[in-house]
């Protein structure tokens, strides 16, 4: 008999209730029902959704071109403009210190730091997996040498790894998202080696490995399924991470160059007009904050469904 | 009951953040710490004694060795430890400093000077002729790798000396301890100002010795401020000289240089009252807020400064070697939009002299801004659909924002410009090295005159024998009949004549679109209520700021 | 005991000479003549050549690596070039300051980040758990040189309670040590957050409960003592994490550490102090994880078994 109701307990009760519940309940709809209680996750996914509209139809919604410098950008002294609210036809936002609109650089700017969180983030992963399943997986001196590997370059701070390496190469988009898709695997691949390490003393294993497959058919086919919720998570996660890396190296100067408009870019020009201008810094932090905290509470809510004894 | 509390936090959790943010936009920013009312300015002409100057940097300087030094941070600063035979009084007229002025023979190759007696180093030694002998011959060595060395070659002997030819320079003589005597090899109108220059600026030989290639770490010279203290990165410190020549200077205790301090932070502790002079200037985002605010009214100096600011366009990298391109590239820059862009502080240029230097032709004949002739002359060089280049530009604001400027403005003529930030030595190295960069903007490296003669500004930026590695002749450009042209130019006595051959010169270099001269820029600079002194103390044209004239109240 | 110190630190060798390998594979790629720029901008090329020559930099790759790490074995890591000092004293110039700023920005995370996850756990779902996972979300989020810019602005100018960067004194520190500590103490907000919860309805604390004692003695001694530990030990973990975010801290307050020290060479491509840099800060990364690995292995015996 029920004589309290505390939240460890929760998990339990949605077993219960699924158990009488007639209709088939497969784990895909358990976790998404897990996740539609998770007020927080939701509204990180919306606003990912709204991120990712922005970022596909900037150029309809964007009203200038964020690369062109106004004629009227700049007063006649040249400073930028303070926004023109709450008329809007001009700069909703004002202008930045060039005499650009600053909404329309906030929109493009959600182009660049999407595509580099996401696609940076997927070869992160994808380099995380392979090597973390490799390194868990390989008993003796293959796992042992892919794992001393991890290890070191976990060893190298990031930023620093990464403002070498762009250093070495030229800054450009693609430069970039392979920055720091290089630099970012490092967590992700000693998390699956932990999961690998354990998943590999199952039955199923010993089973397939009794049947005669292959290392090769035993990872990718068995084995590799079971890492499908660590890596959406740390895909999501991941993104929020790669947003925050690629402002920082926009800051110091060798992220996208310009024109392209970037979060960190803008703040990092803005910067010299804290006084006369604050907003032109206090609206790209506020979006790339924004965009950082949708992607981790996605990505907590991600874990908190797929996982149901990790407790909040 | 619980939904509501959730409600109520949340809700003054956002208007807490909202509130914060309106702070940041709305309300005015609260008085500077100084008092609204104007001071009033000092009693004129009477100085006092005591009291240190803090002055910032946000970079280290890079050396004090005169014979290597030639930024523009260290160029004021080695005056305050040296000195050289002549000196510039405030209206840039040449007048006597450690030697008297010179003797000159009739056909103007032969100087010789009679230098002082008890000017001390300031380890105590006399200062002798030798000890200018040797300085010069130091800056001619080619192992000393000195910037300036091209400045001494119409000294006899010099060029032999250079290359290894000869053991010494046949045309440095010393006759006796206060006197020696220069043969120059032509005439030359700007040998005077060569001698006041920088890179004569007298040097011990034990000390030089001494310290070898670090000297530029521990300079002693003779000058009104002694070397203290040099702790990288942070901070640079001169005293008094007891012994100094001119026993009246000067009236600081001493100047303490603050570095790694942004231009941002500089002004800041300025309007605390913490620092007395920004070395870096007033910071361009916050100009306009200074110049309108009252209480800094007598606050802010301002000179025009005899400067060009351009694009070096690179004459020996395709398509800049066609000067079609070059032309086209003339046409396409707003200059107006530039000039705004630096809140006004400076005037679009036409010619490549600014207006203040000798020689400078009111009448020069430029290029309009014409995009749309710049996109018919490109097809006519055979660049319809335009091409891709870049441009290295140093990273210090706002450089980089009017490099951007120029990148918009070529790409409405169909050229696609990248633009690199880079550091200022950087951007300096890669424009020295010939074929490497195809444009550069002299922005926060230009061209500022080291001496009022137009031979300032042909020999070490334009001539042939600085379009070498390591020179600054960042067009590559080498024109020899121009080069002869101008040497002549330097010899001819007649200065009326003189300055017309280099009007002629300068404007054969425009026709030649070397450049692409972009503005003269005025200079600002905001300083304490405390430290005071003359505009051209504050921003003297050659020396900068001068440190032995200024002087403090309390 | 001895002997799990032997076996760690031999484990740290190999992983040294990668750290070291990679970062001399970095700076022989970059795009700049080492010769030319410790030469200067106006030597000649026959000056430059036989600099190269006495650099040795005209020799095979490996061969460079080598004397590169006996130099380096003996404390010679080169001369900077923008700086005209050796890399050793340039580094260790600016050790102490960031040595101040990691150490007070750890102690910000968890001074900040202990109490404000302890309170939302032991307070669940109360209105002090959501204004702590508010805040935790918010300054997890917030770009740290952001968080820097705008509290200089707020803070130093607009109400002139800190000094506006450099560093000198205390007061000089607390800012960018706040800001510095911001994220990982809201990360240590939810970690201290969830571990409380999950020892808050372990069965040793039921009993505890049940045996009469006071809910001050239950929570200090039972539900605290346990939650901490796993904090404590990643804290040594936080390390490579910390340093990423000093350098951008370092930047925006001026202070004179060694991650500015390294922006700094690299924007100057002074080839000699950014691979000493990088080197420096791997090393000490590997050492702080030794460290920590010792320490766990002290307070869990089970570890030094493995």
């Amino acid at each position: 008999m029920r004589t309290h109701t505390d939240a460890s307990e929760q998990p339990v009760r949605i077993f219960e209730v699924a158990d009488r519940l007639p209709e088939h309940h497969s784990q895909l709809s358990l976790v998404w029902r897990r996740f539609k209680r998770d007020r927080l996750a939701l509204l990180g996914g919306a606003i990912v959704l709204l991120l990712i509209l922005v970022a596909v139809f900037a150029d309809e919604l964007a009203p200038y071109d964020p690369a062109e410098p106004l004629h009227d950008g700049l007063t006649a002294q040249g400073m930028p403009v303070p926004s023109t609210l709450p008329a809007t036809t001009r700069f909703i936002l004002g202008t930045d210190s060039s005499g650009r609109d600053l909404l329309s650089r906030i929109l493009f700017g959600a182009r660049v730091s999407l595509t580099v969180g996401v696609l940076a983030n997927g070869l992160a992963v994808t380099i995380g997996v392979v090597l973390g399943s490799v390194g868990g997986y390989f008993r003796g001196w293959l796992g042992a040498l892919v794992m001393r590997f991890t290890d070191m370059m976990m060893a190298f701070p990031s930023l620093l790894l990464a403002i070498a390496l762009v250093a070495v190469l030229k800054p450009s988009l693609w430069v970039i998202v392979l920055v720091i898709g290089l630099v970012q695997w490092t967590w992700i691949a000693r998390v699956v080696c932990g999961e690998v390490l354990s998943l590999r003393e199952r039955e199923f294993v010993t089973a397939a490995v009794c049947a005669g497959a292959s290392s090769g058919r035993i990872l990718f086919r068995h084995i590799l399924p079971h890492l499908i919720p660590t890596a959406i998570v740390w895909g999501t996660l991941g993104i929020a991470t790669n947003v925050m890396l690629e402002a920082s190296l926009s800051y110091l100067g060798i992220g996208v160059q310009p024109p392209t408009p970037t979060w960190g870019g803008m703040i990092q020009q803005a910067q010299y007009y804290y006084r006369s201008a604050p907003w032109l810094m206090l609206f790209p932090g506020l979006a790339i904050m924004l965009t950082v905290l949708s992607f981790n509470l996605l990505g907590d809510g991600f874990r908190d469904a797929l996982d149901p004894y990790q407790r909040r | 009951m619980k939904r509501l509390r959730f409600f109520v936090t949340d809700a003054l959790v956002v208007t807490l953040v909202l509130v914060l943010i309106a702070t940041a936009c709305g309300a005015p920013a609260p008085p500077p710490p100084e008092a609204t009312t104007p001071p009033e300015p000092p009693a004129a002409g009477v100085p006092q004694y005591g009291g240190t100057m803090i002055l910032t940097y946000e970079n280290d300087i890079a050396t004090l060795d005169p014979a290597i030094g030639y930024d523009w941070d260290n160029w004021g600063m080695e005056k305050w430890i040296y000195d050289a035979l002549l000196d510039y009084d405030v209206d840039m007229n040449m007048i006597p400093h450690i030697a008297e002025m010179p003797e000159v023979s009739a056909d103007g190759t032969v100087y010789t000077f009679t230098l002082r007696e008890g000017v001390k180093f300031h380890n105590g030694r006399e200062l002798t002729a030798d000890d200018v002998a040797y300085t010069i011959t130091r800056v001619i060595d080619p192992e000393t790798m000195s910037p300036g060395q091209s400045f001494y070659f119409t000294i006899k002997g010099s060029e032999e000396f250079a290359n290894g030819e000869a053991d010494s320079v046949e045309g440095i003589e010393v006759l006796d301890d206060y006197t020696i005597r220069f043969t120059l090899t032509q005439p030359d109108a700007s040998f005077l100002n060569v001698v006041a220059l920088n890179f004569s600026f007298i040097v011990p030989k034990e000390e030089v010795e001494k310290w070898g290639e670090d000297f530029g770490h521990h300079p002693m010279g003779t000058g009104p401020f002694v070397f203290d203290e040099w702790v990288p990165g942070q901070r640079l410190t001169f005293v008094r000289s007891e012994e100094y020549f001119l026993p009246e200077l000067p009236y600081l205790d001493g100047v303490e240089v603050q570095i790694g301090v942004s231009p941002d932070v500089a002004l800041l502790r300025l309007e605390k009252g913490e620092v007395d002079y920004l070395g870096d200037g007033i910071p361009p985002g916050e100009f306009v807020r200074l110049s309108e605010d009252p209480a800094w009214e007598n606050r802010i100096v301002h000179s025009v400064r005899v400067h060009t600011g351009y694009i070096a366009l690179n004459t020996q990298l395709a398509p800049f070697d066609d000067v079609r391109v070059r032309r086209a590239v003339n046409m396409a820059i707003d200059k107006e939009r530039i000039v705004q862009l630096l809140n006004g502080r400076g005037v679009p240029a036409v010619g490549m002299l600014p207006p203040l230097m000798p020689g400078y032709d009111p009448d020069v004949k430029g290029y309009d801004y014409d995009p749309e002739g710049a996109k018919a002359l490109l097809a006519e060089a055979g660049y319809p659909d335009g091409f891709s280049t870049f441009i290295e530009c140093i990273s210090v604001d706002p450089e980089p924002k009017l490099c951007e400027s120029i990148q918009n403005d070529l790409k409405q003529i169909g050229i696609d410009l990248e633009v690199r930030t880079l550091s200022p030595s950087t951007v300096i190295d890669d424009a020295g090295t010939p074929g490497k960069v195809p444009m550069v903007w002299s922005g926060g490296l230009a061209w500022i005159q080291d001496y009022p003669h137009p031979s300032d500004f042909y020999g070490p930026i334009l001539g042939c024998d600085s379009a070498v590695q390591g020179g600054w002749n960042w067009p590559m450009y080498c024109n020899p009949e121009l080069d002869a042209r101008e040497l002549a130019a330097r010899g001819m006595s007649d200065w009326d004549a003189s300055m017309e051959e280099y009007q002629e010169i300068f404007q054969i270099l425009l026709d030649d679109a070397v450049w692409v001269p972009v503005l003269h820029q005025e200079d600002y600079n905001a300083h304490s209520d405390a430290l005071h002194g003359g505009v051209r103390d504050f921003l003297h044209p050659v020396h900068d700021i001068r440190a032995y004239m200024l002087w403090k109240s309390e | 005991m001895g002997g799990y110190l032997v076996r760690r630190l031999l484990m740290m060798l190999p992983v040294v000479f990668g750290i070291s390998l990679i970062t001399f594979s970095l700076t022989y790629l970059l795009p700049a003549d080492p010769a030319r720029m410790f030469a200067g901008p106006n030597a000649s090329v026959e000056t430059v050549n036989s600099i190269r020559h006495q650099l040795g930099l005209d020799q095979p790759f490996y061969e460079q690596y080598l004397s590169y790490v006996w130099r380096a074995a003996h404390g010679d890591f080169g001369y900077s070039y923008h700086f005209k000092m050796p890399v050793w004293d340039a580094i260790l110039s600016r050790v102490p300051y960031t040595l101040q700023l990691t150490f007070a920005g750890i102690l910000v995370e968890l001074l900040v980040g202990i109490p404000v996850g302890t309170l939302s756990a032991l307070k669940q779902y109360s209105w002090v758990d959501r204004l702590g996972t508010l805040f935790a979300l918010l300054a997890v989020s917030a770009p740290p040189f952001w968080l820097g810019l705008l509290s200089l602005y707020l803070l130093g100018f607009r109400l002139p309670i800190f000094p506006l960067g450099g560093a000198g004194s205390l007061h000089h520190l607390i800012l960018p040590a706040l800001c510095a500590g911001a994220g990982g103490a809201a990360w240590y907000a939810r970690m201290m957050r969830s571990t409380t919860l999950d020892v808050m309805h372990a069965d040793y604390v039921r009993t505890a409960r049940a045996k009469g004692l006071r809910e001050r003695i239950v929570v200090y001694r039972h539900i605290l003592r346990n939650a901490i530990m796993p904090i404590v030990t990643m804290a040594g973990m936080d390390i490579p994490w910390f340093l990423s975010g000093v350098v951008l801290i370092e930047m925006v307050f001026g202070w004179p550490g060694v991650g500015k020290l390294a922006v700094d060479a690299i924007h100057n491509v002074d080839i000699p102090l950014i691979s000493g840099t990088v080197v420096f800060a791997a090393i000490v990364v590997v050492i702080a994880n030794v460290i920590t690995d010792l320490t766990y292995a002290v307070i869990d015996p089970r570890i030094r078994y493995q």
